[in-house]
């Protein structure tokens, strides 16, 4: 069967009919893209630095701003109708702070908010939830935090810190559920040779709206495992940049979505790696299914004059598991410096295969039970790296759902 | 023991502007415990018979009847087909990325068996089938088929043959790919099990698909058929198979089985 082509900077579905499988395009080595990398470093705390998007510019060209309830615009961030559980093992501080602690704590990454709904967000938002691992604690157990919205009517404006001192090392999963329409920041800062292992798993009911911008600060020598788990919402649009402290910071973002018909699922990652000897990995993995199911994947890797021994590597694969969903798929890479020990990006969308089907079916696999093997093998390879065993558990369970939806 | 009848089956394959006719009468039993060679030249429609009978969809029947022990076949879904006893060892097995061979091999034994195998018999059971076939214990991991070279997909397919035990297999090409050793390895993975199910008391019935005549030195045919332009044009005995072997495919290719 011929393979379905992708270009190197970007892929758009659904695929030319008659084409089966997922191919893949990848290159490795240094490339220049003219990734204009310059938007993402301008930051600003004041919404007013930030022009309204119209749509057209290239962070916001995929988003439909109409149904982003005038987060990037004006409505007011003034919404109350929500609840924060927090379920939290021994030593590890978890609770909201407001006032004077919250104004100092924003910003405890380094990041400036880079566009108007973050920058809103940030100005909007009067406590800041703060999760605090102490130096040197290696926590036992699952930090869980869940986000239960009650409504979409007022939009709402969070601000969540999860901050681990030296050495510490902790699991953390946040849940947002419910209804609402949420303008958000995430800032997590891995404090030297900590390792952080997150998990945001964005399981909205169908009306609610969620733009997020997580900032990751991952300090020398350090671990950070990062994971966007997206399955419900009308919109859910994720911005992910990671900023590297010191030599030998490591991250790896992971990400898994299922659009189902009529949502657009978005999630925006940038590795600024600003530092020698640092490691990044990007995987994500979707599958759409259903009549205007949209994903938007972006990945930028911007690797700086300063940043030498990088090794960074980007992937991203979509399964269309009906017809009238669209993937975009675009990896781009821009490198400074000559030195690096590795960047490659690989980006692919495909349909459900029929001579695959067809394979399983033969050897008397009923044809759900079929669907779902391709399915699950789909995504059993960034499951088996999310190394939190709840989190695993939990987005299975989301995925046998999913798959019931459309008689999978 | 089993009977697979086709009669009179005729078979256009799918394209995007009109149907075209690639199967033009074909008639054939096969009695459990016999094997069948199907020889014919390239592109005569080998593959698309045995597609047909395991029920790819990209293949009209527009007449004829296949009766598994008296049973339609052509009603019944590609998996009910399998579960009825009907496997094909593919000419070019399909990867499936992510799937791994162990799963997928025990999805297929639980849905033909009707019933999960106890785990630790079913363990020792793939054990020994890969061992037969000098297949490496690392395979079940691998996903299906994926990176496999020709030869070891072909293993493969003669390992859910003996896993899945049909009662009646259509092998298609199951030579073709394989160097002297993987040949021998192969074959004497399909005498095995044809050997075990007669034994057992229901022989497999064989419907051996091959353009060479050099599987047919390991594989004893009781019959063989030539198969040309759609249909069969002559059977006979295994000394068919040396008549082609001496002489080719000119005979059955010429005027008389285009007419
Ligand atoms: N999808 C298709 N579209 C058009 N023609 C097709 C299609 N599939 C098969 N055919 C044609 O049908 C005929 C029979 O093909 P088939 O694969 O059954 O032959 P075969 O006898 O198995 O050949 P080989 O020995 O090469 O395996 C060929 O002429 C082939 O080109
Ligand atoms: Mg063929």
């Amino acid at each position: 069967m011929a393979p379905t082509e992708v270009s190197s900077t970007e892929v758009s579905a659904p695929a030319l009919d008659g084409q089966y499988g997922i191919a893949e395009h990848s290159h490795v080595g240094a490339r220049d893209l003219n990734l204009d990398t310059h938007s993402h470093r301008i930051g600003s705390r004041d919404p007013q630095d930030h022009l309204v998007p119209l749509g057209r510019e290239e962070q916001w060209r995929f988003t439909p701003l109409r149904r982003i309830r005038g987060l990037h615009d004006q409505t007011p961030l003034t919404g109350t109708d929500f609840t924060v559980t927090v379920n939290a093992p021994a030593g590890v501080v978890a609770h909201s702070v407001s006032g004077d602690e919250a104004n100092a704590l924003k910003g405890a990454s380094n990041y400036l908010p880079t566009d108007r709904p973050s920058a809103r967000a940030w100005a909007a938002s009067d406590s800041v939830f703060l999760v605090d691992v102490p130096a040197n604690l290696e926590v036992d157990g699952l930090i869980e935090i869940t986000f239960h919205g009650g409504s979409v009517d007022e939009a709402v404006a969070a601000h969540l810190v999860v901050r681990l001192g030296t050495h510490a090392k902790a699991q953390v999963s946040v849940v947002y559920e419910g209804s609402s329409t949420l303008a958000e920041n995430v800032e997590i800062v891995v404090a030297d040779g900590a390792h952080l292992d997150i998990a945001s798993r964005q399981s909205w009911s169908a009306d609610a709206v969620h733009l997020s911008h997580h900032h990751v600060r991952v300090g020398r020598d350090a671990i950070v495992r990062h994971a966007a788990l997206t399955f419900g919402g009308d919109l859910v649009r994720i911005v992910a940049t990671v900023e590297y402290d010191g030599p030998g910071g490591d991250a790896e973002l992971l990400g898994l979505y299922i659009a189902d018909a009529g949502q657009h699922l978005e999630h925006r990652l940038l590795m600024d790696h600003g530092a020698p000897n640092c490691r990044s990995r990007a995987l994500y993995k979707g599958a759409l299914q259903g009549q205007g199911a949209h994903t938007v994947w972006v990945g930028d890797v911007l690797i700086r004059p300063t940043a030498e021994g990088t090794d960074t590597y980007e992937m991203n694969r979509n399964l269309l598991l009906t017809e009238g969903a669209r993937a975009d798929s675009i990896p781009n890479l821009e490198i400074e410096t000559g030195e690096i020990a590795g960047a490659g990006h690989a980006s692919a969308t495909g349909k459900f295969d029929d001579e695959q089907l067809f394979y399983l079916l033969s050897r008397g696999i009923p044809e759900a039970a079929a669907r779902r093997l391709v399915v699950r093998g789909f995504f059993g390879e960034v499951l088996a790296r999310l190394g939190i065993p709840a989190v695993v558990e939990s987005t299975n369970e989301i995925i046998e759902g999913e798959l019931e939806i459309s008689g999978i | 023991m089993s009977t697979l009848q086709i009669r009179d089956l005729h078979v256009s394959v799918v394209t995007e502007d009109t149907p075209k006719e690639i199967l033009r009468g074909v008639n054939l039993t096969i009695n459990g415990g016999e094997t069948h060679a199907v020889m014919g030249p390239n592109g005569s429609g080998k593959s698309t018979l045995a597609y047909s009978l395991a029920g790819h969809p990209k293949y009209e029947i527009t007449s004829g009847e296949v009766l598994l022990d008296g049973e339609d076949v052509l009603a019944m879904s590609v998996d009910e087909r399998a579960r009825a006893g009907l496997f094909l060892a593919m000419q070019y097995p399909v990867e499936v990325p992510g799937v791994s061979m162990s799963n997928f091999l025990r999805s297929a034994a639980t849905a033909v068996r009707g019933e999960a195998p106890p785990i630790r018999k079913w363990v020792k059971e793939v054990k020994g089938a890969m061992t037969d076939l000098e297949i490496d214990p690392a395979f079940a991991e691998r996903s299906v088929n994926e990176g496999f070279s020709g030869g070891e997909k072909k293993r493969h397919e003669i390992l859910q043959l003996s896993l899945l035990a049909p009662k009646i297999a259509v092998l298609d090409e199951t030579d073709s790919g394989l160097d002297v050793d993987a040949l021998r390895i192969v074959s004497e993975g399909v005498n095995r099990y044809k050997a075990q199910s007669a034994e057992a008391g229901n022989g497999v019935g064989i419907l051996l698909i091959t353009h060479y005549t050099r599987i047919l030195r390991y594989i004893q045919p009781d019959f063989v058929h030539v198969f040309a332009a759609g249909k069969i044009v002559e059977s006979g005995g295994p000394e068919l198979a040396d008549e082609l072997e001496t002489n080719g495919y000119v005979r059955f290719t010429g005027a008389g089985a285009s007419a």
